[in-house]
Formats: C-alpha cells, sequence, structure tokens
C-alpha cells in the first residue's frame, strides 16, 4: 500500500491499515477541514499520514508547538463552524488539558475530535494514565474503538455526535489499537468547508466566571442528553453466545481479547461492548446486569466501567457479583493480552480452557537497548561534554545531569550515564532551576530542539530571572526525531510540506537574556569540547545548541544521492585500546571473538565521527 | 486452513521484520481472508527487538497466546529463542542463521549464547525446524537487505501457509520500491526454492 491511497481510494475498496492511518481516513470520510498535533507515541503515524496527504486533500495541517496549542487551533476550527481533529499521546492530554477542560465548556459549532493515544504497558511512555479519566474530568462524550475499522467509522460517528450536543468529542485508543492493522472497508471521503466564520459570543467563548457558571449548567443539561443517545447508540452493541450466568462488559482494545477467549473456548456468556462509553449508558448496562447472573468487566487499564457498574448496583440494590480489577480477577496494571484474560475468565467460568504447552530457554539473551544510533549527533555531544568534564576535573557527583524527553535520554546508559532525572517535556530545564538552588551541585539540563521548542523556554526565562547557575544544552538535530522525525518550529518546512520561517533558538536564547550562547557542530569533537569548558565555568546561564543533523535526514540524504561511505578499522594500525567500542559506543563497532575490533557494515551509516576518536587514526574509509 | 493461523515474527529493527508482516497480511486480505496483525513503533525500535503478530481467519485481537503459534519466522538465531515462549509443538519455526551481536556484548553488560548450543536448542525442542542462510542466499540474489525476503519465500513453501505465492508476490510489488523489486523477487523466489528443493 502507497500512503497516498489512504486519500485516493474510492469508497467500497479495502486497505490493510495500521489503527492510526484509519483515523485520518475516518477524518476524511468525516469531512475534517483542519487537523493539528504533536507528535508523540504511538499517535505519531497520524501525523506522519496527513503531513503525506495535507496538501492534495485540500485541508490545513500542522504540527503545532505543542499540544495545547494544538488543541487550540482545532478548537478555533470548530468554534467557526468547520470540522477539526486534534491528537495526541496521552500524556499530551495533560498539556492541553487546561484549553481541553475550558472548550468543553464553551462547546463548539463544527465537529471537533480529540484523540488520546493511551499507552498501556508504557512501551514509549513515561506513565500508565487512563485518559477516559479524563473524560470524566472534563465532562466529555467518549469513544473506544476495538479496531481500524472502528476508528474509521467512530471518527465519522463522533463528527456528528459533536456537531449535534455542540461539543468536542474525546476519542481513546491504545497502543494495541493504534499500532494494529486490519482490514478496513472504506467509505466515501467527503468535501470539506474551506472556511469557516466565527460568530461573536462571548457569553459562549470567553470563560469569565460569570460565564462559566452558566456553561456549567448547560454541560451538566448537555450530558444528560448524550447519556440519553449513548443508552440507544448503535455503536454499543450486544454479544450473545448464549448462556446467562456471566455477562461481560468490555470496551476498545480488551473486547478483542475478550471475545477470542471467549470463541475458542465456547464459552456461553453475553457480552456488551461499549463503544460510546461515556456518558457511562447506565440504562443500557442496568438492562444488560438484570439479564445475566453475574459480570465480568474486561478493561484496560484503570476499574472505570467497574465502578461505574458497581455503582448501578448500588444504586439499585442488585446483589450480584462484579468481576473484575477490584476483587484481584484481572490485573490493574499493565496491558491486558489474550493470556491474561484467558486466566481471569477460568477463574470465573465453570469450565476447562484450553491451555497449551509451551517452550522457554535457559540459555543467556543478549540485551538490545534502544542506543543512539549510528551517526547520532548526539554522541558527538556527549563524548565532548564528558571530555570537557573529566578535563575541568569534575566530579560525577558534583554534577547533576537533567534530561529530556527525547532520544538524548538515552545518554542515560553507560559510558555515558548523563542522565540522572527526566520526568515530562521541558522538564529539564524546571528541573534544573530547582536543582540550582536546592544543592551545590553543578546542573547540566539538555533539552532537544522540538522539545525547547513545545515547553523549554519558560523555564529558560525562568532561570535567567532567578539568576540561576545552569548550562542548558540544546540539541539541535533539525527534527523531532524520537518520534520518527516530525518538522518543528525550527526546521524551514512547515506541516504541510511548504516552506516556513525557522524559529531561531539563539535569538529567543538572546532575547531571553542569556549572556553565554554559543551554537557548535558536535561533528567538530574538539571545538564542542573547547566551548563545553567555556561553557561549564561561566558564572550564570549558559545555553549551548550542537546544531547537526539527525542521522536519520543524512541517511535519507545519503540514499537519494546514492552515497554510501563506510569505515573500516586499519587493524595494523589499532592498538586495541578500545575507546571506540567502550568510549564511544557507536553500535556499529564490535569486537571479534580474537579480540580485533571490527565494524558492522550494515549498520556503519559513514558519518565518520569515529575517526575524530580514534588515538592512531586507524579507521579508515573502507575501500 | 485452519480457523486461524497465527504467525509470530521476531527480528532486530532495520531487519525488515514489519514489512515482511505487511505483505504476508496485504496478501491475505487480497485473498479475501480477514487479518489482524500487530507491530512495534517508536522507542522500541531503536536497535531493539523487533516483534510483529499475525492473525489470519476469524480473529480480533492481533496479539498471540502462548504456545499457540502456527509459525515462528526469527530473523536471527537469538531472538528465534527469546520467541520460543509462543512455540508449542506442532508450530513451524523458520530462523536466519546470522546473528547480529548487539554492542552490549561488547561492553560485557550481556552475553550472546554459542551459535551452535542456540541450534541445538532449537533443535531439541521444535519439531518442525528450518535453519536459513538468509544472509548468503540473499547475498546470491544481490543484496544483502533482501534477507526479509529470502525468509518471507521460505515460510511461503511451508506446509499449510494460508495465502498462495501468486498473492504474496503481488503485494510486494504494491509494498516494495520499484528499483528494488527485481533483487526482492529474486531473493523470495530462493527463499521459496529452499524448501521445496
Amino acid at each position: 500500500m502507497k500512503i497516498k491511497e489512504i486519500l485516493t481510494k474510492k469508497e467500497g475498496e479495502k486497505l490493510f491499515l495500521l489503527g492510526n492511518e484509519a483515523a485520518v481516513r475516518g477524518a476524511l470520510e468525516g469531512g475534517v477541514s483542519v487537523a493539528s498535533t504533536y507528535p508523540g507515541t504511538p499517535s505519531s503515524e497520524i501525523g506522519d499520514v496527513f503531513y503525506k496527504i495535507a496538501r492534495e486533500a485540500g485541508i490545513y495541517f500542522e504540527f503545532s508547538a505543542n499540544e495545547k496549542v494544538a488543541l487550540e487551533v482545532s478548537a478555533a476550527a470548530a468554534s467557526a463552524g468547520l470540522r477539526s481533529f486534534t491528537f495526541m499521546k496521552h500524556v499530551g492530554l495533560n498539556v492541553a488539558a487546561d484549553s481541553f477542560l475550558s472548550t468543553v465548556y464553551t462547546g463548539v459549532r463544527g465537529g471537533m475530535i480529540v484523540l488520546s493515544a493511551d499507552d498501556p504497558s508504557m512501551y514509549s511512555s513515561q506513565n500508565e494514565q487512563d485518559n477516559r479519566i479524563m473524560a470524566r474530568l472534563a465532562g466529555i462524550p467518549l469513544l473506544e474503538p476495538s479496531n481500524p475499522q472502528e476508528v474509521k467509522d467512530l471518527m465519522k460517528f463522533g463528527f456528528e455526535l459533536s456537531e449535534q450536543f455542540e461539543i468536542p468529542v474525546l476519542m481513546r485508543t491504545t497502543t494495541r489499537v493504534s499500532h494494529m492493522r486490519g482490514v478496513v472497508n472504506l467509505g466515501l471521503v467527503i468535501k470539506r468547508k474551506e472556511k469557516g466564520c466565527f460568530k461573536k459570543n462571548p457569553e459562549q467563548y470567553v470563560v469569565m466566571p460569570a460565564h462559566v457558571r452558566k456553561l456549567r449548567k448547560k454541560l451538566m443539561e448537555k450530558l444528560t442528553r448524550i447519556k440519553e443517545k449513548a443508552n440507544n447508540s448503535p455503536v454499543n452493541k450486544i454479544i450473545d453466545k448464549g448462556g446467562r450466568a456471566l455477562g461481560i462488559i468490555t470496551s476498545g482494545g480488551a473486547f478483542n481479547y475478550a471475545i477470542d477467549v471467549v470463541s475458542e473456548n465456547n464459552i456461553e456468556v453475553k457480552i456488551l461492548k461499549l463503544a460510546f462509553s461515556h456518558p457511562f449508558p447506565e440504562k443500557l448496562v442496568l438492562d444488560f446486569i438484570n439479564s445475566v447472573d453475574s459480570i465480568l468487566v474486561v478493561e484496560e487499564v484503570e476499574p472505570i466501567m467497574e465502578k461505574e457498574v458497581l455503582a448501578i448496583i448500588g444504586k439499585h440494590n442488585i446483589a450480584k457479583k462484579v468481576y473484575g480489577k477490584l476483587d484481584g480477577s484481572l490485573p490493574r496494571i499493565y496491558e491486558y493480552n489474550p493470556d491474561i484474560v484467558s486466566l481471569g475468565i477460568a477463574k470465573i467460568v465453570n469450565k476447562e480452557i484450553i491451555r497449551r504447552e509451551k517452550f522457554g530457554t535457559k540459555l543467556p539473551l543478549p540485551l538490545r537497548p534502544p542506543v543512539l544510533c549510528p551517526g547520532c549527533p548526539h554522541r558527538g555531544t556527549f563524548f565532548a561534554l564528558k571530555k570537557a568534564v573529566k578535563k575541568l576535573k569534575l566530579r560525577e557527583e558534583d554534577i547533576i545531569y537533567s534530561s529530556d524527553i527525547g532520544c538524548y535520554a538515552l545518554a542515560i546508559q553507560a559510558p555515558y550515564k548523563m542522565a540522572d532525572y527526566c520526568i515530562s517535556m521541558g522538564s529539564s530545564i524546571g528541573i534544573g532551576c530547582g536543582f540550582t538552588k536546592a544543592t551545590n551541585q553543578k546542573v547540566i539540563s539538555f533539552i532537544g530542539d522540538s522539545t525547547f521548542f513545545h515547553a523549554g523556554i519558560p523555564p529558560l526565562i525562568n532561570a535567567v530571572h532567578n539568576k540561576d547557575n545552569i548550562l542548558i544544552v540544546i540539541l539541535d538535530n533539525r527534527t523531532t526525531g524520537m518520534t520518527g522525525g516530525q518538522t518543528n518550529p525550527g526546521v524551514p518546512i512547515d506541516g504541510m510540506g511548504n516552506p516556513a520561517p525557522e524559529v531561531s533558538i539563539e535569538g529567543i536564547a538572546k532575547g531571553s537574556g542569556v549572556e553565554f550562547v554559543k551554537t557548535i557542530d558536535p561533528f567538530n569533537l574538539k571545538k564542542t569540547e573547547e566551548v563545553f569548558k567555556e561553557a561549564l565555568q561561566f558564572e550564570g546561564v549558559a545555553v549551548v545548541i550542537a546544531k547537526h543533523p539527525c542521522a536519520m535526514i543524512t541517511d535519507a540524504e545519503n540514499r537519494k544521492k546514492g552515497i554510501s561511505i563506510k569505515y573500516a578499522i586499519n587493524q595494523e594500525e589499532c592498538i586495541k585500546c578500545l575507546i571506540c567500542v567502550k568510549n564511544f559506543t557507536c553500535p556499529a563497532f564490535f569486537i571479534e571473538k580474537d579480540g580485533s575490533v571490527n565494524i558492522n557494515s550494515l549498520l556503519c551509516n559513514g558519518c565518520g565521527l569515529c575517526t575524530q576518536v580514534c588515538p592512531k587514526k586507524a579507521i579508515e574509509v573502507k575501500e | 486452513m485452519k480457523n486461524i493461523y497465527k504467525i509470530h515474527l521476531i527480528g532486530v529493527g532495520g531487519q525488515g521484520t514489519v514489512k515482511a508482516s505487511t505483505i504476508v497480511g496485504e496478501a491475505a486480505m487480497k485473498k479475501g481472508l480477514n487479518v489482524v496483525m500487530s507491530e512495534v513503533h517508536g522507542m522500541a525500535q531503536r536497535g531493539g527487538t523487533v516483534v510483529t503478530e499475525l492473525k489470519i481467519g476469524n480473529a480480533h485481537s492481533p496479539l498471540i497466546e502462548e504456545g499457540a503459534a502456527d509459525l515462528l519466522i526469527a530473523f536471527e538465531p537469538a531472538e528465534a529463542l527469546r520467541a520460543l515462549n509462543k512455540v508449542g509443538k506442532d508450530s513451524f519455526v523458520i530462523v536466519n542463521s546470522s546473528p547480529i551481536v548487539p554492542f552490549t556484548v561488547s561492553l560485557s553488560i550481556s552475553e550472546y549464547p554459542e551459535l551452535s548450543s542456540v541450534f541445538e536448542e532449537l533443535k531439541n525442542k521444535v519439531k518442525n525446524l528450518l535453519i536459513i542462510d538468509a544472509q548468503k542466499i540473499a547475498k546470491e540474489a544481490g543484496s544483502i537487505i533482501s534477507e526479509n525476503m529470502v525468509l518471507l519465500g521460505v515460510a511461503v513453501a511451508t506446509p499449510n501457509f494460508p495465502v498462495d505465492k501468486k498473492l504474496v508476490i503481488q503485494s510486494m510489488k504494491e509494498n516494495l520500491p520499484p528499483k528494488s523489486i527485481e533483487t526482492n523477487l529474486k531473493a523470495f523466489e530462493k527463499g521459496f526454492e529452499e524448501v521445496n528443493m
């Protein structure tokens, strides 16, 4: 499949789509006019697809500076009567939360969908928060698709729901839905509205206390009406497999495990699958509870629906057992899988569940932790900084390395060990500000270009104003790397692929009053080390911008130009000092059984940075 | 064909595991079968283990139960061992014989098992085992990076594989860059012949 087909394939045809790709098709079939995001796994591919098709589709798309801005862009579009779509990873919704909650109060005119891609088991995230709680906090309708087909279909459904009740709609996916591929039957891509018109109504759109008191009341009335809709919605389905001893209430990705276990083991149960799960469809669930003897709730991650079910049971004085997370039938942490769900069901139903023989091994298995790529400019930055620290005879325990969300946090590994604290986007500098006041240790903060634009500017200003003694290293690799290489405000291309002004990091630092601002190329190790030595001795806020394109960018450029340079070790010159292997740690290097050092040509990206590291100049271009 | 055919693919970032899986999935769709697949994206990809799972047939969840894989395609020998929990007595296992030793071994923070003991372990446990030198075959076909298509060729030739070769080839043509398609098809055919000789 070519990505363009997500736009061009006709109604009635099929595509084998990722959940994230299906979200784009659903938006197009729903007539989306404006889409906005800040990239974050597991939602990133949605933006990658929009980036490739937005111009041809005639819609507006942007990689916003952060999730809050992304949400605001879409909220404004929807207030002007356009259909809009903003999407982010689960923790991105925390960044957007301030405006998100208020947008639910103000409401919208055009349909607006906010997609939160949750990450049970935390494959690429700092926490396991379940944003179905956010739906309850905000008072927003919630949709939970189970597979790519439903992602697509619920997008269209969501736009209509949003417009009918003039309220944004939250769609919650999980990694296994976002990154699940499935057969999707396509519908018609409809024509979007080009421009909207904002009709002034300050009582609705200006959240002053006098206004929001009325809006809060209105929101509650809306939710009552929406609840009625959820009670009767065709997207909430009953699947009857016979038997009334047990009823399963489930949603999202968890439904897939439940239905597969039930089908494979021929368990006779009744299943209520909730795709429209907030406001919780109380009448529908009550009827379901009344039709079975006991209830099992299968949901990822928190026991949210389980508590709703318990509330209904309490309210109506029903004496029925509810199984789920709270009684330990199913685990409260991490994502589910078929084995976990079948184990849970086996405890409840009086039936033998299929158990298979499986194998294992006692042999040692090599660790493959995520690493900085061969050719990564961050390696030069860390290598040079490490040397500067050593030359100045600073002790490691007297330095706090405050890192941030991005590839450079991988410097946590030996031999660099340059990530001591990292909690959220932009936190490296704010945390650094705290440490400079609370300790006498030297603080070095690392932050990437995209992360700096996202949430690094206010804490930089804070550091200047509060006279902190801090070294801030901004690793500008000309892209948003960790999420796969999206544009950001510092590069000359926008989210539509059009030329755009580059916002200058150096200019921001100087404009904020930083006196020490220097830009270096980490591919010049000697110069980089010198600048770091200077910066480390500077009293006050020092900003060093390490600017060099990400290896993914140089790889792509080399492929395009047909350049393929590989390096190799001149074994006669090599003294096996192992600086390249143990101190520099480019993953293309390895030690042969006989102790000699070699470079894996498949991994080498030809950057040649290693030649500056070798004391014997034994690394040469391979003929 | 069985009701649901389950394939577990495991390899190391950069080996084209996801691409090979997508090709199989699209081919199954072309045959009119239902298919669900699970992929790994993001942080887990950088040099790490990459796992994809496919269920072809009437399944909802893309994740395979322990011991239930009909077919395991391991793009790397030690990774085959990592996936053994998905393998049962009737599973078919294809394993590439060329190891990729991570830098953690050079740094002495982890160990790579002796290759001979890896294969011995697999032979002892797995009844239907094919050890394939995909690197050598890919080189013969013209490009070392077509290892994934060699292994795909082997897979398609195994008994009970639910999708026809013709449809897989069609899907390859739609998913691989035009300039590399000739080499990839050659690699695929060579892999296919490994089983059918």
